[in-house]
Formats: C-alpha cells, structure tokens, sequence
C-alpha cells in the first residue's frame, strides 16, 4: 500500500468530515441548547442540498453563492419551526418530542420524494475536476472549497457564541433554563434562534456537500443518523467535539472504504456509537452532565 | 428494646467535600428518632447511604444484626426499611389505590391480596375516599400521605421520612404527628425522620440527633438538644420557643 | 371490562372469523397486514407502553427472525414450527444483550432510542455482507402451490395466513391483557411512571426491564418469522431499515401507547386510510410514490400535537367503553 494512496486517503476523509462536522455543528447546538433531538435534522441538510441543486440548475448559481440565500431561508424556517412547532413541547416528556420530529422528518424525506422522485440529482461546475496538488498529494478543488466553507462558517459560529451578548445569553439557557428565565431572558425566542442558527450551519453545510455528491430523498435518514454518531462521539455540548467527531468519523469512513469493503463503512460509525454510548457517553470532548 | 439500625463511623465525601465524617448512631427498636441539624449538615446524605442509593466510602450500617451498606434501594426495601422522598414522588399516570398496590406487592405477590392490604393501608392514613382519583390530582398534603402510605405498604420495620413535613400547614403537619404517633403505638413502627419544622420534632422524637458539618455533635431526648449549647449556637439559635 | 366493551369485542370476533368468507383475496391481504402491524405493535408496547423503553430498532427482531427461519428452510428444508424456536431464541438473546448492556450502563431515553437504532442499522449492514442469507441480493423461499394447505411448511390460500395472524394478535391482546393486570404490569408501570420511586419499593428495575425487552423481542420475532413465510423474499435493506421499525410503532403512537387496544387501533386506522388513498388516488389514475407516508407523517404529527396520549384513551371515553 503506497503511502500517498493512504495520505490522499485521509486528506479526502478530513476535507469530507469537516462537513461532516458543520452539519453536526448544527445538531449539537440544538441539542445542547433547546435539548431537543432533531431527529429532522439529515433530512433538513438533503432539503439544502436540493436547493442548492435547483438553484443550479434553475438560476445557474454556483453552489458556495447559494449559501448565502440557503442559509438565510434555513434559518428563517428553523426558527419558525421552533417557535410554532416545538416550543409547545418543551415541557413534555422526552420521546413525545423526540416522535414529533421522527413525524417532520417522515414528511420531509417523502415530500422530496414527491417533489424530485427517488432518482439523483447533481451540481456539476468546472472546479469538481480539477485539484491541487502539492507533490504527491492531491486535493480535490471543491473539497477544499467545501471545507474551507464548512469552516469558515463554524468559525463565525463559535465567534458568534463567544463573544456576542445573544450568544452568551444562548448559553446561559443552555445551561440553566429556569436560571435564564428568573433574569428576564426570552428563553423561547433565544430557542427558536438557536434552532435557526442550526439549521442555518445545516444549509452551509448541504450547499458545500451538493458539490462532491449526487443527492436523493434516501440521504435524510443516513444523514441524520450519522449526525447523531458524530455529536455523541465527539461529546454533546462541545462544538469542537462535533468538528473533531465528524473529522474522525470522515477519517474512519474513508480508510474503511479502502481497506474493507465501500459499503461497510457505516457499520464502523455504528460500531463506534455503541462503544461510545456504553463506555464514554459524554463523549470525547463533552462535558458530564 | 434491641438495635434495629446499628450506623458506625460513616463517612462520604463528594469530590474532596466532605458530606459526612465519622457519624455513628443507633436506633431502638420501636422508638421514634430524628436527625436535624443545618441545611448541608448532610442529614439527606446519610438518609442515602442507610437507603442504599450509595454506599459510604467508610464505617458499616447494619440492620438487624445484618450489613445493608453498600446494598440497592430495592434490597435495603426487601430487607425491611421504607423510605419516603422530599420531593414527592407518586406514580402520577396511576390512580392512588394503584401506586400503594405497587408497594403492596413487594409482600403480597397475589394482586387481589396486594389491592385489599393496600385499601387498608389507605384507610388508615384517611385516604380512603380518593382511591380511584389519578395520583396526579392530589393536594400537596394527600401526596405526602400517599408517599407514606405507599412506603407503608411494603411493610417496614423501619421508615424513613425526608422532610415529610415540609409545606404542610400547622393543622396539617399536627395530623401527620398524630398518624406517625398512632402507626408507633400501634404496630410497633421504628422511624427515623429528618426535619426542619421544630414543631414535629418536639412532638414526636423520642431520641434526636444533630448533625453539622457532616459530624454528629449531639444526641439526647428533644428536651436536651434544645438546651445543648453547641446546638443552639449552630442551629436553633437563642430564642427557640417550641 | 364493561358489558358494553365485551359484546363489542365479541361482534368484532365474530366479524374477523368470518370475513374470508365475504372477502376478495385483495382485502385479506390488506386484513393480514393490519392483523401483523397490530401483532408487532403490540409486542413493542409491551417494551414502551409497559416500562417505558423507546426502542426504535425493533425491525433487528423481525429480520433477525425472518433470515434465521427462512434460512434454515432454505438450506436444510426446516419447517417454520422448528425454525421459531431458534429464531426466537436468537432474538431473546439479542434482546437481552441490548437490555443487559444499556442497562448496565445506564443509558435511557433518547440515548436507548439511538442505540437500539444503531444496532439495526449495523445488523442491516452486517446482512448485506452475509453470503448465507444471500447478500444484498436477498433470500428466496419457495412458494409451492398456494390452494393447498400445508401447515407444516405454513403454506397455503391467503384465507390460512389471514387466520394465522389473527390467531396471533388476539393471542397478543390476550397476552398483554393478563400482564397488564399482574404483578409485572403494575412493576413495569411504576418503572415507567418513577423508576427511583419503584426502586424504594422494592422492585428490582434492571430485571423488570430486562424481561419486558425480553418479552417484547420474543413476541416480535414470531411477526419476523411469520413474515419469512408470508412475502418469502427478504433483503436486509428492506427488512432492517428503519422505516420498518417506524412502521411497527406508528400503530401504538397514534392509537395509544400502553394502552390494550391503542395498537390494534391504530394499526387498522393507519393501514385502511393509506390504502384508501393510494387506491382513491389509482382512481384518477395518479401513481405517487411516498404520498402514502406523508399522509402517516401528518397524522403522526397531528395525533402528537393534539392527542398526545393517542386515539384509543379519548375515543373510549365518547363511546363509554
């Protein structure tokens, strides 16, 4: 096995994984801070990368300029979700919650299925052949750009939360609802912004993936399973964990393909979730509750 | 009268807090003790360790003759010790003859034995009239006595309460003092209490206990304690009038 | 149960045993399948209706089942009525595992829900590598002639299956209805309502849980076995998938969880309005696919939003049951 076969191996798996981790970026902030299992939330990120698709396709809009309007419909439709949809729910038992999104995402994937049928569709630009290479090493040109817009929008994220004041009181809900609450913070609103912010990374995240992929309806479930994986490998509550686990879960992914068969590779993400579910539930990074 | 619960040098630290240190007390069989002291005495974390929700990291707990630390709630229950919470607990889903038919079963295997000594039960602590009202419907004190009555039905020979007073009115907590009074007589019940309201303490103990900073500094009859310096400067303050 | 509830029971019975007489082969199809979902519904209420464990990767039991009986009628020509003893075997003790190890550890809830999930989804993969039960490409039974009965192969006219399966879910409510008013009834309750507070009591909550997931599994594995025979074609990206798994607790959700009837309900609601609309829409000449779904999703959603404890609790209360 040649070393630079291994090494291009690993770049790809880590380009890929860092949208992995942005679009589990989204989940951990929704799950961290409103607590709910977005069980919708693979079949939101196959909803953006149809739009990006039909925006292409329609408009002729490279998909990394489709971001900005994505996002911005994403996150206007996340926090509408919140507010009229969940919020009633948040004082209901866990699995009521958990079954009113396994509902949406019921309708989601088979809406897509109505409105684009089960074949695949894709984005195909002049960049997705091209690469740069640095000696041996070779990086697919809109994996890098994927990436590099995976990454420049959980940076403005972790920023967001850091040093803003909404961001900060985002985080006092999170941690203390009943707290944030007796000092006069709108917990709703602040939820249905967290829940929009959320979707906003998803919608980042499926325009850059509508680039290296053929998407179809069938994509929401894996996806959301496999956001899932990676929020609770890389620890609930930690953005950086979500961004490692979906490197690590790129990395694993893609050396799986190599060495074992290409269709293996999600039962080792599988794997992975039982080890790390019996063993080290809070994760890598998170912190125990 | 023998030992009933034998507590020896328990201890238990959190994270380097020392919750409790070295307390030991002994309880008669078929007297009614209490435990006070200050908020964060650690009277709730000793009440754990002798429930079984978890061990002391040191010193022995033994009831009736046999070691019980370090055992599961459901084992320190079947062994004979019943305990009520501070926040109550009812099974809300179920109706009130329901949630003390589940503690009747621990004894009564048979459902129709359970649902009679249960009905009983609930008499007793005069809840007769509501047992088919779902257990979510009660007032603050019929779920107090429902915690109790539900405990009872697993038929103790120790009962633990936690703050079984608290949000009780004066008529109110004067009643449950007289239920308390009346199971001791009656059935021979040993029970141990932890409580702030002065009121029940001097009302029912026979044998108080005081605990501050995870140490037991007195123990004697509630007259005593009362008058104990070192009581009064941690806990009661000057002008206690009970 | 009131007198009216039992004589309605009874002219129901009555009705189902003899609907082949009256029916087309096409609406005992239908009448099977809502005989199945209420089967498996049920034995998963036992799970989560009972003691209040989300499992949402029951479909591991079914297609667990189904590969192990259908598989040793395949290659060794094993009968169903042999081939059910090991597939439920194999099931109980996948079931036990799952329980032992989420148990053990503490894991509930949300995370149960996942990890149930996660376990489907690598059996589904694992399957597809299986060259036994013949990959991906999925396993053949052979169907012999089909007015013959053969009970000892389970094969036959639709009007057997359709008798079979109501043998089964009546079996199932039977079932359910004697644990529901016995001691492990009223335990699971507790466990599902406080389990700190049925600890105090007494009850031993890890063995109490463990033997509702065992029960619950063993129960399943009989609809997988059942449904090996019944299509005999299986490919585990069918059998697995989660939509499966989905599909068995839509019935419970929306007819009532825990409740007796709640799954039977819902699975007859749920299966006569797809059908009615995918046939009232072949009417007008549409054929679209995933219409059938969406219709479950809304209804999914509407019944949380609005009747969170499902159909079955408010609609017995209106007829006076």
């Amino acid at each position: 096995m040649h070393w630079d076969l291994v090494a291009n191996v690993v770049i790809s798996g880590v380009l890929t994984g860092l949208i992995y981790g942005l679009m589990a970026l989204g989940l951990s902030v929704i799950f961290g801070v409103v607590r709910v299992v977005n069980f919708a939330h693979g079949e939101m990120m196959t909803i953006a990368m149809y739009a990006a698709v039909v925006l292409f396709a329609e408009l002729g809009l490279d998909p990394f300029l489709a971001i900005v309007p994505v996002a911005a419909a994403f996150f206007a439709l996340g926090y509408a979700m919140q507010k009229a949809l969940i919020n009633p729910f948040i004082t209901r038992p866990e699995h009521s919650q958990f079954m009113l999104l396994v509902a949406v995402a019921i309708i989601l994937v088979n809406g897509l299925l109505l409105a684009f049928g089960p074949d695949a569709r894709n984005v195909q630009t002049g960049y997705q052949l091209e690469s740069f290479a640095f000696g041996p090493l070779l990086f697919d040109k809109a994996r890098v750009y994927a990436a590099g817009a995976a990454l420049a929008a959980a940076a403005a994220l972790f920023a967001f939360f850091r040093f803003s004041l909404t961001g900060k009181a985002i985080r006092a809900c999170a941690d203390n609802y009943l707290g944030a609450k007796v000092v006069g913070l709108n917990v709703k609103h602040l939820y249905a912004l967290t829940f929009g912010l959320g979707a906003a990374c998803v919608a980042v995240a499926g325009c850059a993936m509508s680039v290296l992929l053929e998407v179809t309806p069938q994509l929401g479930p894996a996806y959301t399973l496999l956001a899932f994986v990676i929020v609770i490998v890389g620890g609930l509550g930690s953005m950086g964990g979500a961004l490692l686990g979906g490197v690590l879960i790129g990395v694993s992914e893609a050396m799986a393909g190599l060495f074992i068969t290409p269709s293996a590779k999600s039962m080792f993400s599988f794997g992975l979730l039982i080890l790390v579910l019996l063993f080290r539930p809070q994760g890598l990074l998170g912190r125990k509750t | 009268m023998n030992e009933l619960l034998d507590v020896r040098a328990v201890s238990k630290s959190f994270r380097g807090l020392k919750a409790v240190q070295n307390a030991s007390f002994t309880i008669r069989e078929g007297s009614i003790n209490a435990l006070i002291g200050p908020n964060g005495a650690g009277k709730t974390t000793v009440f754990n360790m002798v429930a079984g929700v978890f061990p002391p990291d040191s010193g022995s707990i033994v009831f009736q003759g046999k070691p019980i630390h370090g055992l599961r709630p459901d084992q320190v229950c079947a062994a004979g010790i019943g305990r009520t919470f501070q926040l109550v607990k009812p099974f809300a889903g179920l109706s009130v003859l329901d949630n003390v038919v589940v503690g009747a079963l621990l004894r009564s295997k048979d459902v129709s034995a359970a649902k009679s000594y249960a009905a009983e039960i609930m008499e007793r602590l005069g809840l007769g009239e509501k047992r088919d009202l779902p257990a979510s419907s009660l007032t603050l004190p019929d779920r107090k006595r429902l915690e109790v009555a539900r405990a009872l039905a697993t038929r103790p020979k120790l009962l633990l309460l936690d703050e079984v007073m608290a949000g009780l009115r004066p008529t109110e907590c004067d009643q449950m003092v007289e239920v308390f009074r009346g199971l001791n007589r009656s059935d021979g019940l040993t029970i141990l209490l932890i409580e702030h309201v002065m009121r029940a303490v001097m009302a029912l103990a026979q044998h108080v206990g005081v605990l501050h900073h995870g140490e037991v500094i007195a123990r004697g009859t509630p007259e005593e304690i009362v008058r104990d310096p070192a009581v009064l400067e941690c806990y009661l303050g000057e002008e206690t009038e009970v | 149960m009131s007198r009216r509830a039992a004589a309605l029971l009874a002219i129901l019975g009555v009705l189902l045993a003899a609907l082949p007489a009256f029916a087309g082969n096409y609406l005992l199809s239908v009448a099977t399948l809502i005989l199945y979902l209420a089967f498996a519904g049920q034995a998963w209420n036992v799970m989560m209706g009972f003691a209040g464990q989300l499992s949402l990767g029951h479909s591991l039991y079914v297609g667990v089942a189904a590969y192990v009986a259908g598989g040793l009628f395949f290659h060794l020509g094993i009968g169903p009525w042999a081939g059910l003893w090991l597939a439920m075997l194999v099931c109980v003790a996948m079931g036990a595992a799952i329980g032992f190890l989420a148990f053990r550890f503490g894991i509930s809830g949300v995370y149960f829900a996942l990890l149930t999930i996660a376990f489907a989804e690598f059996t589904r993969i694992g399957f597809d590598h299986l060259g036994w039960t013949g990959g991906p490409g999925g396993m053949f039974l052979k169907v012999a002639q089909r007015d013959q009965i053969d009970l000892l192969h389970f094969r036959g006219p639709p009007a057997m299956y359709y008798y079979a399966m109501l043998v089964l879910a009546a079996g199932a409510l039977a079932l359910c209805a004697w644990l529901l008013r016995s001691r492990a009834g009223y335990y699971w309750q507790a466990i599902r309502e406080n389990e700190e507070a049925a600890q105090a009591l007494g009850i031993n909550t890890f063995r109490w849980k463990m033997a509702a997931v065992m029960i619950s599994s063993a129960m399943t594995s009989v609809a997988g076995v059942f449904f090996a025979f019944y299509y005999n074609n299986l490919f585990p990206e069918q059998i697995f998938q989660i939509s499966r798994s989905i599909e068995i607790i839509l019935g419970p959700i929306i007819g009532g969880v825990g409740t007796l009837f709640g799954p039977v309900l819902g699975a007859a609601l749920l299966t006569l309005l797809g059908d009615g609309i995918t046939e009232l829409l072949a009417a007008f000449g549409w054929e679209i696919p995933g219409i059938k779904q969406v219709f479950y999703g809304v209804v999914l959603l509407a019944v949380i939003m609005f009747l969170p404890n499902g159909i079955w609790p408010t609609l017995a209360k209106k007829l006076k049951l």
